[in-house]
């Protein structure tokens, strides 16, 4: 509980596992890296008792809670009741001193709390009063979440913070607009803040409520039941309150004729990072990695290097961490990597390759990067069972999803494991060998989706 | 550079062994015998080495090689003590003690422009920021010349680093007579940091000998102590690694190395080793044999001891080099082989690693390779072997160090 001691700007360190050594005409160098970040010395729990932070302790923050009022919030009508609640919870759940507002997503955005584009600062009355307004709230009208995130943004820009996060909640399609109209809505909000999404009931798109967490560099997750979103919500809060510092980026630099064959997260979740490098100098690019608490991600890199004679040793890549615009006052949409001040973390990792001759040294694979490697294509054969289950492939949708169970056993992923044995029967996991359940509930299918991206670490 | 032996694979403890390979059994042998390099085996008691050694002037007669005892100390009476080592010796040892760079006392200078590329300077971790190259490093070629003893070391062409290491020296025994050291090392590149394994061996056992050679010590005593202190540095390498890194990574072997190194006085020649390094006498008149003085400690090695192989099938097989005796805390119980040897004519001890020998396996191999004037310009000739290694492949890392017999006064040496 001694959380005060804590530092406010977290320690970052940078890990590399990775098999250096190429065989002689070798050219892909693999290696995953572990980003830690330690606030100095507490535990990582220090982020479930956020109350213990007195005003000023904690990082400045602004947050906009974005409900979903549509029409469809009514049936059932608990559903509307539900999400007061969470919204209610979540609200209960800001550190004092933080700045908030909360955003009725129609096929318009209305600002319920406090209105007239302002945010409210987080205390005892501003709590009540923003409850007192969340009562008011009603189902009524169509869907369109874009509306509801430009709205977000602009109200998260009016503050100077720190750090600028977004709970959006959802139960159905976003109809009342075009994906487009959503994408460029996500395109323009990058980098700006970070959003977690939740889709209610079984009614709302996967791919709409991952896009969005995926964007903004948030969660997605289902909450099939709504009674579940109270719980659910206060979680989110939580760890939106132990956020210690935003707009981090993984800077990688490579070798004069080197090519970034990918970047990705790969734990906690696997996301997909290499198109969204930002040039930062010569052989420099930068990778969003969003907003830090006492956390540790892992990251799957993969370079193609111009080999080298036997013996020769090369640096594949340099990691290194860094905010481009410390201080976030006067932020941009659009690649701003090159200019301006870049605030850098101080922790580096190094990438090689040595080129040996010696058959033992260079087939072996790193332990870390096999795993996440099976863990990447674990999301993968999921996604693509479920999307050809879809259009009636049942044999094609069979063989996906029994790698998927074979890929899940073998790599402990228990829970991934279970959220499949809903979906399929099992026959033998350690051969993949399943049978398509002939009923499978739309809840099951939807959280499977959802979580599909889950992984687990490497077994130590 | 060779991979540790598996324990298990271990085969029964061969019998003492006597004769140095190469050698013939019958005829006029400059060099009969080589010391039984098991201490277990009672003494042959034959020569004293000290009762002659520090008088090189009766060399002319073809003294036999004297198997002497490998604990000298209960002889030691022999070895007068009559200069304490503060009077004449102590300033010598200094000296001498810090030969081999250490390559992280020494960095890059900052503005380095790239070897590789010629285009990129070189950033601080070595590599160059245009095409990533990693620079030279100091280790990957070393050169060292102490009076008449030279040594020379290379990364050799398949490797990235180089993982030997040497030092050499030269120093005075009481009686005022010279006396060259020279020490090389070889990191098991199975474990931990060998470089660091080798650099820390090669540096304590020079250091220990040129320290405990003034004051008296007998040298083959003070070549079993100087590997005892080479064996208590590689210790120490495995003790100063984190407990943290130890539990990250607890399957990774302590560090370790091989050693092998010679002492040559006036009159006498000691050589010690432990692992698979070796030593060979190559006479100057190339008219008399020359001999490998050294005994592997490798599977193929005590294979052929124990009689259970034929040399060729023993170094066919896989495990032919795998070692069975190394520096370094995880090793069997330690063994410091010693042998002491009186030549009765000329010549250079080559001291040398597997990097080397792989090229040049047997005593008649060697001495073809060795040059005629090794003895008068053993730079010169430490250059050419390396070159030989190279030229053959370079698959491993080279080191030799040339010392010449007899050991003549400073200055006198080379001509």
């Amino acid at each position: 509980m001694a959380i005060f001691s804590k530092s406010n700007v977290p320690r970052f360190s940078v890990d590399v596992y990775q098999n250096e050594y190429l065989p002689e005409g070798g050219r892909l160098v693999n290696a995953v890296v572990t980003v830690t970040a330690t606030g100095g010395g507490t535990i990582g729990s220090a982020v479930a008792a956020p109350h213990l932070y007195s005003p000023g302790e904690g990082p400045s923050a602004a947050v906009v809670l974005m409900v979903d009022c549509s029409g469809s919030m009514d049936h059932p009508p608990t559903k509307m009741r539900n999400a007061r609640d969470a919204t209610a919870a979540a609200i209960d759940t800001l550190r004092d001193g933080v700045h908030f507002a909360v955003v009725a997503g129609t096929h318009l955005a209305r600002e319920v709390y406090p209105g007239d584009g302002r945010l409210a600062v987080a205390g005892p009355d501003t709590r009540e009063q923003a409850k007192q307004a969340l009562r008011k709230l009603g189902a009524g009208g169509g869907t369109a979440i874009g509306t509801w995130l430009r709205r977000a943004d602009r109200l998260l820009a009016s503050a100077d913070v720190a750090i600028r996060h977004g709970i959006l909640l959802t139960d159905g399609r976003n109809e009342h607009e075009s994906p487009e109209d959503l994408k460029a809505a996500l395109d323009a909000c990058a980098g700006r803040f970070t959003c977690d999404a939740r889709g209610v009931g079984t009614d709302w798109e996967v791919k709409e409520v991952t896009a969005i967490a995926s964007g903004l560099l948030g969660t997605a997750d289902i909450v099939a039941d709504p009674g579940g979103l109270a719980a659910d919500f206060t979680r989110m809060m939580e760890t939106a309150m132990g956020k210690e510092v935003a707009d981090v980026s993984l800077r990688l630099w490579t070798p004069a004729g080197a090519t970034v064959t990918f970047v990705k997260q790969v734990a906690p979740t696997v996301e997909e990072l290499t198109d969204r490098r930002t040039e930062a100098g010569p052989r420099a690019g930068d990778y969003p990695l969003g907003s830090w608490g006492d956390e540790s991600r892992d990251y799957h890199l993969c370079v193609e290097v111009p080999p080298a004679a036997v013996g020769r040793e090369m640096l594949a890549a340099r990691v290194s961490l860094v905010i481009p615009h410390p201080g976030g006052a006067s932020r941009s949409t659009a690649a701003g990597g090159g200019g301006g001040s870049v605030q850098n973390l101080g922790a580096q990792g190094l990438v090689r390759a040595v080129w040996t001759d010696d058959l033992a040294a260079s087939t072996s694979i790193n332990p870390q990067v096999a795993h996440y490697t099976g863990q990447a294509e674990l999301a993968e054969v999921i996604q693509e069972g479920l999307d050809l289950r879809k259009v009636g492939d049942m044999d094609g949708a069979t063989a996906k999803l029994g790698r998927a169970v074979q890929l899940a056993s073998a790599s402990g992923n228990a829970d991934t494991a279970k959220l499949l044995a809903k979906v399929v029967d099992v026959v033998d996991a350690a051969t993949g060998t399943v049978r398509l359940k002939t009923k499978v509930e739309e809840a099951d299918e939807m959280t499977l989706e959802t979580r599909s991206t889950k992984t687990v670490r490497v077994k130590k | 550079m060779s991979p540790k032996g598996d324990g298990a694979a271990r085969p029964a403890a061969p019998g003492p062994q006597a004769a140095v390979p190469g050698i013939p059994g019958t005829g006029a042998p400059a060099y009969p015998a080589a010391a039984d390099p098991h201490p277990a085996a009672p003494d042959a008691q034959s020569v004293s080495a000290s009762d002659t050694a520090p008088t090189g002037a009766d060399a002319a007669a073809p003294v036999q090689g004297a198997p002497v005892q490998d604990r000298p100390a209960a002889s030691g009476a022999g070895v007068r003590l009559d200069r304490r080592a503060s009077d004449e010796g102590g300033g010598g040892g200094d000296d001498y003690t810090l030969q081999a760079p250490d390559p992280r006392v020494a960095p890059e200078p900052h503005a380095a422009v790239c070897v590789a590329c010629r285009a990129g300077r070189v950033d601080d971790d070595g590599y160059c920021e245009n095409c990533g190259h990693a620079q030279p490093r100091e280790r990957d070629h070393m050169e060292q010349e102490r009076g008449p003893v030279a040594a020379v070391s290379d990364r050799g062409l398949r490797h990235h680093r180089n993982e030997d290491a040497f030092a050499v020296g030269t120093t005075t025994l009481p009686d005022g007579s010279p006396v060259s050291v020279a020490v090389v090392c070889d990191g098991v590149s199975s474990a931990t940091r060998p470089d660091e394994a080798s650099l820390a061996a090669s540096r304590a056992a020079n250091a220990s000998l040129l320290d405990a050679l003034p004051r008296g010590t007998h040298p083959q005593q003070a070549m079993h102590e100087a590997i005892l202190a080479a064996s208590e540095a590689v210790n120490a390498l495995a003790d100063e690694q984190g407990v943290e890194a130890r539990e990250h990574a607890p399957q990774q072997n302590a560090p370790a190395c091989t050693i092998v190194a010679a002492v040559v006085t006036a009159g006498l020649l000691v050589v010690g080793w432990v692992g698979d390094s070796r030593t060979y006498w190559i006479p100057v008149d190339r008219s008399a044999p020359a001999a490998r003085l050294t005994e592997d400690d490798s599977w193929a090695a005590q294979m052929v001891a124990a009689g259970l192989m034929g040399e060729a099938e023993a170094y066919a097989d896989h495990r032919a080099h795998a070692i069975t005796g190394w520096l370094g805390a995880d090793a069997y119980e330690l063994e410091p082989h010693t042998a002491a040897f009186k030549p009765d004519r000329p010549g250079v001890v080559v001291v040398c690693t597997d990097g080397l020998w792989n090229y040049a396996e047997s005593a008649d191999e060697m001495a073809e390779a060795v040059p005629a004037d090794a003895a008068e310009r053993p730079l010169h000739a430490a250059r050419v072997l390396v070159g030989h290694a190279l030229d053959g492949g370079g698959h491993d890392n080279v080191t030799v160090a040339l010392v010449p017999f007899p050991a003549v006064p400073q200055g006198a040496g080379s001509a």
